[in-house]
């Protein structure tokens, strides 16, 4: 059994969250029907009206709603409610495309904080934590969101924001944080620069730290545990859904709790859109059943990933997500295999490098071309050039036994590979300059 | 009795070179013979200088990736031939020579070579019953 911030609602039986989802639903769907013309019409083409949506087993009646209907609909189309009643604005990032404006009622905040703090309670906080806070504040969901978590369990909240890691690390010693919110890729880059200010994992007070916006691996996850001297848990959301929160990891590790008191997941085919049975591999969709501002009713994720009811240690009942395996914009399709960034990161930290990798995709004589740059081990150079060309080949080999096409390896200097305090560029596609549609 | 030898990687990108020698120019110290490895993508920059921990220190300050091994150095009579005996004793004995490099020194009649074999000791012993005069980083300070 875990701690839980609301207990009757986190270990609720399963009937019971269904037939709460299943009445919210009838409910949500009138009221978008009414309030948001962009979805009506939606509605209106697929031949559905509200009044046939009577439980859960009508969901896949409803039309999907995409992140391309978020950006047509830019800036106001897919609000529900009037800009009196809505009291913030979030933004994506924008790196896939025109950046979606997300609206947000004071219910929506509140609903979302008590998601994040339930996160927290998850990862082990309580009042007594210090909670550093180094997600960018701002139009980015990731600061405000834990920070908003972190004050409804009444933790002592360090809204560092992201960047200037040795501030970072100053008040994470001289103020005893004991849990840390960021990215997972910026959380090995304190753990890397802790390590060359000559800390020991042990000389932080750090227990957990609480990772998402971003794709990460176990391996990636060990790494960080091990530099941290913590417990790693995965947090995940979208901008569009609210943000960080939408689903939370427990002390079992093994997948992310969804909230189902506020959200609807099904697993689709992302090619069909047809809806997938419980434990198969396929696009994650979410319909949200108490937003206000800015509700989301069968808005498809992009993100592939596994559902699972399985029963949990922890004693929560709500069905659990795995690590999403990519995001279906991240995909990637080089000489017609599809590869995701994160089984290379994988390949490289079982091979004992470090996650600071890029890779760079192009199109060379009507072929793709796949391009790895790694960072060579600390301490692991060679005068000799066919010892260092023997590693690039080893690496190459590694990432073609996992992706079954074969990359070009280049190790560059240890720290050469520019660091992310945010979401790390990790992919470059030199197809898309080409005007090759991939 | 082997000299020190500084290999440095430098990627195939403007400048990366530069950082080396101007590192080594503000710390003052003298490279005395040097050779250059290039792939098409990275090149490894072999020196040996006079003083080698002050250039790894310095190096190391500057966040380049490098590595000191130990190499074989010998005297070598600057005349034709002479390089040839030192390469058939090694070859007759099974010892090979992953690379190797040379300079020739102003005020001796002599030339240097630098050698990197697999086995150090067993090279060096080998040349120097051939009657090579084997160098020290003493030797290589004071050239």
């Amino acid at each position: 059994m875990g701690n839980y911030f609301q207990k009757d609602i986190e270990t609720m039986p399963v009937e019971q969250i269904k037939a709460m989802q299943a009445e919210k639903l009838v409910n949500i769907v009138k009221y978008v029907y009414d309030n948001v013309e962009y979805y009506r019409n939606k509605m209106n083409e697929a031949g559905v009206t509200p009044d046939d949506i009577k439980g859960l087993e009508d969901l896949r009646k409803l039309p999907f709603l995409s992140k391309a209907d978020l950006r047509e609909g830019y800036p106001y189309g897919l609000l529900a409610t009037d800009l009196k009643n809505c009291v913030r604005i979030h933004s994506t990032s924008g790196t896939t495309g025109k950046r979606v404006v997300a609206f947000y009622t004071q219910h929506d905040i509140d609903i979302w904080n008590e998601m994040c703090a339930r996160a927290i309670v998850a990862a082990g906080g309580s009042d007594e934590d210090v909670v550093q806070v180094c997600y960018g504040y701002g139009l980015f969901t990731g600061g405000a969101g834990l920070d908003g978590g972190s004050h409804k369990v009444g933790c002592l909240t360090l809204p560092m924001s992201s960047g200037n890691t040795e501030r970072q690390i100053m008040f994470m010693m001289d103020l005893s944080a004991t849990i840390i919110c960021c990215t997972p890729s910026y959380a090995a880059y304190i753990g890397e620069t802790l390590k060359e200010m000559g800390y020991k994992p042990e000389d932080n007070k750090l227990k957990a730290g609480i990772f998402g916006a971003e794709a990460w691996t176990e391996e990636m996850r060990r790494d960080i545990e091990k530099s941290l001297g913590i417990k790693a848990y995965d947090i995940y959301g979208l901008t569009e859904t609210c943000g960080p929160g939408v689903a939370f990891e427990c002390s079992e590790q093994t997948g992310m709790h969804i909230n189902e008191d506020h959200f609807i997941a099904e697993i689709i085919d992302p090619d069909t859109g047809e809806v997938l049975p419980e434990g198969s591999k396929g696009e994650l969709v979410f319909t949200a059943l108490d937003k206000e501002a800015f509700p989301l009713l069968r808005y498809r994720t992009r993100d592939i990933c596994v559902l699972t009811r399985e029963k949990c240690s922890c004693g929560r009942t709500f069905i659990k997500m795995c690590k999403p395996m990519g995001r279906s914009d991240d995909m990637m399709i080089i000489r017609g295999v599809n590869v995701f960034p994160s089984q290379i990161e994988a390949v490289l930290l079982n091979e004992g490098y470090a996650p600071n990798y890029q890779i760079i995709v192009d199109r060379v004589n009507n072929s793709d071309t796949l391009d790895v740059y790694v960072e060579a081990k600390e301490g692991d150079f060679s005068d000799k050039v066919k010892d260092m060309a023997k590693k690039e080949k080893a690496l190459a080999s590694a990432i073609k036994a996992m992706l079954g096409i074969n990359p070009k390896v280049h190790l560059v200097a240890p720290k050469s590979i520019q660091r992310s305090e945010g979401k790390a560029v990790r992919v470059i596609d030199k197809r898309k300059r080409l005007g090759i549609n991939v | 009795m082997a000299i020190k030898q500084l290999s440095v990687f430098v990627e195939n990108v403007e400048g990366s070179l530069a950082k080396v020698t101007d590192a080594l120019a503000e710390e003052n110290i003298d490279i005395r013979a040097m050779c250059m490895a290039d792939t098409q993508e990275f090149g490894i920059i072999r020196m040996i200088v006079d003083d080698a921990p002050s250039a790894k220190q310095k190096l190391d300050d500057k966040n380049l990736f490098l590595s000191v091994n130990e190499v074989v150095g010998i005297a070598v009579s600057d005349e034709p031939g002479g390089l040839a005996k030192a390469v058939r004793v090694l070859a007759d004995n099974h010892i090979n020579i992953d690379y190797m490099y040379a300079f020739i020194s102003v005020s001796k009649k002599n030339a240097y070579v630098v050698l990197r074999v697999d086995d150090n000791d067993a090279a060096e012993m080998l040349l120097s019953e051939q009657g090579f005069t084997i160098v020290t980083d003493d030797d290589v300070s004071r050239i």
